[in-house]
């Protein structure tokens, strides 16, 4: 364990996994969909939905939703900021089976009508998981580099893709890849040893048949 | 992996380098990192500003969402400040600072998880009015949070930080132990008396359980803050008085893991068992709820 897992983060209170990892939920579906939220549903489940409301576990997804740290004092504040921003938001309860006790769904809209349907836990410590993306099962926490490509499922796509991140000497760590049905959707998610830069993504998303390609670089979280 | 796995390699890592303790764990884990000296201090001076910061703005006025915690630290100050307080300024203060901090977190303030949230507030507690009474400047404060961090990683790496995976004492426990030994280092103790005043400090705490009233970090964690403060600042004052430890401080810790490994989940932060099922806060989750 590194010195700083071990004295911090520096968080708002009172939990690491309620509080402080429930922002990061809300900032990484953010990153996904891109953009400002203005639509955002909010399903709890597990442990989120019995204590969550105690934890601040509702507060701290909308912070996030917004791009708030875990150590933003405005955490508190979250639903009242979201009104000013016209961010609209609701929350409901549900049961996912075999997922982590600490987790929530989230389906977000951007200005842009843009949509993604997001499920993650958090663990512990402040860390997360993405476990489920529009539909199709993923795993990935953005702590590395990470590039999420959603497409139609076509003969050589994956090579193609994973051809212009080793034109640019990018070493990739993980690759996965799901699918819905033959030709049907397909996520590809692929972790980096390097920062991802934006030509990566532009040249990717010039592939046909790629619908939608989002770049997560740790570091560059409220961006 | 982390270059040294038991406070034993660390001591003789520390030797062998010729570095003090906190510098040899700062140096362990820039090299491990790929940071600079520089800026690990700097971040750790961060950790140490946020603290005071915290200490510094609690307001007695402010409550928790749950409204079962706050202002309980402004009524320990009002009773220090009324002159009618049986243990001394300093031992007063250490509880004052624990419920502060442990309030701060229950409320939403900007907090140094350390090793936790729920258990954010015992080294605050320990090392900021001991440094003042001390008279010891910033440097020396921040050099005893990498003893701390230290501590606290072979514990995470032989035990565990967590209460849901080793109760309460892997929580108030470490931090008692991580407060332990970075009050030593500001009492000018060796590495062995830092070792010594870790394995003190969690012998006394084996066993807690993580009970939590209603699943929330607030009932008894911020009291348990001042439990694991005050055995910090009683296990460094018998390690400077010569009391030694029968079991060294590894052994102690794998002693946690095993009463961890042993203990009921009810008794593992499922606010199940314990406190959480008394009666009392059955009847305070329904009023929640």
């Amino acid at each position: 364990m590194n010195v700083f897992d071990i004295l911090g983060p520096v968080m708002v209170g009172p939990s690491s996994s309620h509080t402080a990892g429930a922002v990061r939920i809300g900032q990484i579906v953010r990153r996904l969909v891109g953009g400002e939220i203005v639509r955002a549903k909010i399903l709890l489940a597990g442990s989120f939905a019995s204590t969550g409301a105690g934890h601040g576990t509702p507060r701290a997804i909308v912070a996030g939703l917004m791009g708030f740290m875990p150590d933003d004092e405005r955490i508190p504040r979250s639903f009242e900021l979201a009104a000013e921003r016209g961010l609209t938001f609701d929350f409901g309860t549900t049961v996912l089976r075999g997922a982590h006790p600490n987790s929530a769904v989230i389906t977000a809209e951007n200005d842009r009508g843009e949509r993604v349907e997001a499920g993650a836990s958090s663990p512990g410590g402040g860390r997360i998981r993405v476990f489920e993306l529009d539909g199709l099962p993923a795993s990935f926490s953005g702590e590395v580099p990470t590039l999420i490509v959603r497409s139609e499922d076509r003969p050589g796509y994956v090579s193609r893709v994973t051809g212009v991140i080793a034109a640019q000497g990018i070493n990739m760590s993980k690759l996965q890849v799901e699918r819905e049905a033959r030709g049907g959707r397909a996520v590809m998610v692929i972790e980096c040893d390097q920062r991802i830069p934006y030509k990566v993504k532009m040249a990717i998303t010039a592939i046909e048949g790629i619908s939608k390609v989002t770049r997560l670089n740790p570091g560059e979280e409220s961006k | 992996m982390s270059a040294y796995t038991s406070v034993k390699e660390l001591l003789e890592l520390s030797e062998k380098r010729g570095t003090p303790v906190w510098r040899t764990v700062q140096l362990m884990d820039c090299e491990e990192q790929g940071l600079s000296p520089e800026d690990s201090w700097n971040a750790m001076a961060g950790m140490l500003s946020v603290m005071r910061q915290t200490d510094r703005d609690y307001d007695r006025r402010h409550r928790s969402l749950s409204g079962l915690s706050g202002g309980d630290a402004g009524k320990m100050e009002d009773y220090i400040a009324s002159g009618r307080a049986l243990s001394g300024p300093l031992i007063s203060s250490v509880i004052a600072g624990a419920l502060r901090m442990g309030e701060c977190n229950a409320c939403m303030k900007r907090i140094v998880a350390a090793p936790t949230a729920g258990a954010c507030g015992v080294l605050p507690a320990v090392l900021l009015p001991c440094a003042g009474r001390l008279g010891v400047p910033d440097e020396r404060v921040i050099e005893a949070l990498y003893v701390a961090a230290g501590i606290g990683s072979v514990i995470a790496t032989r035990a565990s930080i967590s209460g849901a995976e080793c109760g309460c004492q892997a929580e108030i426990g470490s931090a008692s132990s991580m407060a332990a030994a970075a009050l030593v280092h500001l009492l000018g103790g060796t590495g062995q008396d830092m070792a010594n005043a870790a394995a003190l400090a969690l012998k006394a705490l084996l066993g807690l359980v993580c009970d939590p009233v209603g699943g929330l970090v607030e009932v008894p964690c911020i009291k348990r803050n001042v439990l694991g403060a005050l055995e910090a600042v009683a296990a460094a004052e018998m390690t400077m008085a010569g009391i030694r430890s029968r079991i060294p401080a590894d052994e102690v810790f794998d002693a946690m893991r095993d009463v961890g490994e042993k203990m009921d989940a009810s008794l593992r932060e499922t606010g199940e068992g314990g406190l959480a099922g008394s009666p009392s806060a059955l009847k305070q989750g329904e009023r929640e709820v």
